[in-house]
Parts: C-alpha cells; structure tokens; sequence
C-alpha cells in the first residue's frame, strides 16, 4: 500500500501511509478500540468510498455475515452462486465440502445458519472465506466476540488454515496477534501512525502459555495503555 | 380459546340484550335467528361467499404480483425512483374508496371492478414494504458481495430481494387484512353478486337477519384469508423468528 489517505466521516484516520505486507505471511495489526485499524482493512478491501481494492481479496468481517436463508453449505459457496459461473461453482463444491469438514462443520452442511452456535457459524464463515481462495485474505477481529476458549480453538483453526496466504488480519487482541502473526504492527495515534515490525520467535499457532509470548504480551499491553 | 370465551361471551351478551330490549329483529336480530336463516340460506350464501372469495382472492393476487414487480423496478432503478417514486406516495392521499364508482362505470357490474378495486386498496402496503425491505439490506451482506465481485443483479436476485422477504411478509399480511375491504365497497357500490350485494339486497328489503348472516361468512372469509397469509408468511422466512440472536 502506497501513499494511502483515509478519510471517515470528514475525519482523517490516516494520512501518506505506506505499509508493506509480507507475501505468504500474517500480519497483525494491532490497536485499541477506535484507532482506525477497521478503516485500514476496509480501505484495503476496497470498501471505503473512493477506494479500489488491491486486487482479488477474501473479506472476514467481524460478524459472521450468513445469509439466512441459505444453507451451510451454498453460504460457504456465496461468492461462486453470485458471480454465476456454473462451471467454477461445480468445481468450488468439492472444496467447499472439504473446507466445511476440516472446521468441523461436515455433518451441517445442508443445515441453516440460525441452527448453529457462535462459535461453529464463525468457523462456517472462515469456511466461505477460504472457499473463495484468494492469495489475500482480510480479517477483522473475526473472532472478537466468541468465548476464550472458543477463540483459542479458531485461532489454531485459522492458522492451519491460513497457511501460505497473505493475511492481513486486524484485532485489539495482543494474545491474538502473538498467536498467529508472523508480524505484528501496533497502530497508534490520530491520525494513526504505524510502528515498526514486531515478529516473535516460532511458528504459528503460538503455544498461549510460552514465556517468551507472554512477556511480549506484557510489552505490548504497556505500549496500547501508553497511548491513552 | 380464551378469546374464544370472550366471543361466547359477547354473542350471549348480545343474545340478552335483544331478549331484553325486545328490538324487532328487522333493527338488530338476536343471534339465534342470525344461525337459523344461516343453515335455512346456506346455500345461497355458499354461492354468493365463493363469489366474493374469488373477487379477494384474484385481487390479492392482482396486487402482490403489480406491487411486488414496481418495489422491485424502484428499488434496481434510479431513474423509475426519481420519476414514479413520488407519484405513488401522493397517490395514497386519493381515498381509494371514493373511486370505487369509477371502477364500476368502467370495468362493469361483474368481478372485473371488484378485483381492481382489491389490488388497488393492497398495491401500496405492497409496494412499501417490499420496497423498505429492498433497501434495508444489511450493509455489511452488500459489502461482502462487494469483495466477491457480485454483479449488481445478482446482489439484488439473490441477497436483497430474499432478505427484503420479512418486510415483505408482513406487507403480505396488511394487504390478506384489507383485500376484503376491497371487494365488499366494490360490491355495494354496483355488483350482481357477492356477499356484499346480498347484504345491501338483504337491509333493503327488511331482512336484516340475512344480512347478518352475510356478515358472518364475511367476517369468516377475512379471518381464513389472514389465517392462510400468515402460514405463507411464515414458510416464506422460516428464519425469522431466529434472527437477531
């Protein structure tokens, strides 16, 4: 991303902002409530007026965003029924199916949304995410409001998962962003600003109980309370 | 069958009051003779009751189908919202009632009128909710269409339009409510046929009894037609009663 300007409201969010992201790697954004990160993500999808998107890009948004009436299985297909091309809709299904049973989700395939819980319509919409496959895929706080435990299960789903891609992911999460990304960028500031790279030792999914993680943890906690 | 209590209730309330008052029943008949001329008539209300039915019906019909179609033109095209948009608002402000004499001059003394007369008094609880629905898509179902690189039909086939369905359901269940309105003011205005027409027929000749057992099939007839619009209603978005959760 070059020479970026984002604009809310009549409010600048970010001004010249360059930000590289790692090929094949996840990045994480990272920042409190109200710094700007959902404007960057969606600026980045080509979602904010004015804005094109990168190129093809697979969005997750923080809301699983299942279309009622459609089965588990159609929901994970949305993006090869909207764009009505039969030949690449029969080929995505064998996909589809396949995405759908290694998130667990293989025997609710013809069941609709409102029958699962929080946790497995999240997975299901990961599901749809990839099903789309897409080198860049886009992420906000998908997980932000499923159970700790919920989310740590997801979390080494998504990881798995993700492998390969470029992932751009935003969270207020540090423990979220310690655990999957292979980069982590604090944003800060109004207009915001981006800080260096932070990338922790190991691969991801990140163990939640290593010290070396969880002193990075406390580091990070102390820089977002700073900037209060 | 609590409200069914009450309307045991009220009909033995109603049933005392002529007893007591002594009101001859050319005024107000007691309900006991309302049931006798109901199984003495029956057959000729069952013949006029399927008239009238079919007169709601074929409106109701008429108006889903005119209203569903402009809601959906108005809602995929600018140019349909900037210049028809306006008319049919205003025209909500014409009673649709006092033109009930027009539609007989024109479209005769036969069902025509009476099924034009239906589909108006629907066609605009038809057209706003479905058209409230259309536009009241979930940003963020748009925005992920978006990021798919949707086509703009398909978005409006295939994520507005379903999910403008519950908007649309209870649209279905005001115009099931008023669709008879619709047929009886067009029978009373003119008509050949109907329960209406036998009511009028009945009040003028002095016998109120069959006029109130008229009523009765009226009042069953718009009480099964809500009945059978809210089932369709429901099957139409059996999500529904899930959503928000």
């Amino acid at each position: 991303m070059r020479s970026a300007h984002i604009v809310l409201d009549g409010h600048v969010v970010a001004e010249d902002l360059s930000l590289d992201f790692a090929g094949g790697r996840t990045t994480c954004l990272l920042g409190r409530s109200g710094v700007g990160k959902t404007s960057l993500l969606r600026h980045l999808a080509g979602l904010l007026p004015g804005t094109e998107s990168a190129g093809p890009v697979a969005y997750m948004a923080q809301r699983d965003l299942l279309l009622p009436w459609l089965s588990v299985l159609d929901n994970v297909l949305l993006g090869y029924r909207l764009r009505r091309n039969r030949a690449e809709h029969r080929a995505a299904e064998p996909r589809a199916r396949a995405l759908l049973a290694e998130v667990g989700l293989g025997d609710r395939l013809q069941d609709l949304p409102h029958t699962l819980s929080g946790g497995m319509r999240q997975r299901a919409a990961l599901a749809r995410t990839l099903c789309e496959d897409r080198r860049i895929v886009l992420m906000d706080e998908p997980f932000g409001h499923l159970d700790a435990v919920t989310r740590l299960d997801l979390q080494d789903l998504a990881a798995h998962l993700l492998e390969g891609r470029t992932v751009v992911m935003v969270t207020h999460d540090p423990l979220e962003a310690l655990r999957l990304g292979h980069e982590i960028r604090v944003l800060s500031g109004r207009p915001f600003t981006v800080g260096p790279v932070i990338a922790p030792p190991g691969a991801v999914p990140r163990d939640p109980g290593d010290a070396a993680l969880l002193a990075l943890q406390a580091r990070l906690i102390g820089e977002l309370r700073r900037q209060a | 069958m609590r409200p069914l209590a009450t309307a045991l209730g009220l009909v033995a309330a109603w049933e005392a009051l002529v007893w007591f008052t002594g009101l001859p029943p050319y005024i107000l008949p007691p309900p006991s003779r309302v049931a006798v001329v109901l199984a003495e008539r029956f057959d000729l209300l069952l013949e006029q009751a399927v008239w009238t039915a079919s007169e709601m019906l074929l409106g109701l019909a008429l108006g889903l189908v005119l209203g569903a179609t402009l809601a959906v033109i108005f809602a995929a095209s600018a140019a349909w919202r900037r210049w028809a948009l306006p008319l049919v608002i205003v025209s909500q402000a014409i009673p649709v009632i006092a033109i009930a004499p027009l539609l007989v001059l024109w479209l005769g003394y036969g069902m025509a009128s009476k099924v034009a007369m239906a589909a108006l008094i629907i066609f605009f609880p038809v057209v706003s909710s479905l058209y409230d629905g259309l536009r009241r898509t979930d940003p963020g179902w748009l925005e992920l269409a978006h990021t798919m690189n949707a086509p703009p039909r398909a978005v409006l086939l295939q994520i507005r339009l379903p999910a403008a369905l519950p908007a649309f359901a209870s649209g279905v269940r005001i115009a099931a409510a008023v669709a008879p309105i619709g047929a009886v003011i067009g029978e009373w205005v003119g008509a050949s046929a109907g329960l209406g027409f036998l009511m009028t027929q009945s009040l003028a000749r002095g016998q109120t009894p069959l006029a109130f057992a008229a009523l009765t099939i009226l009042c069953l007839l718009g009480l099964a037609l809500y009945t059978a619009a809210d089932r369709l209603a429901r099957r139409l978005v059996p999500w529904q009663s899930h959503q928000g959760d």
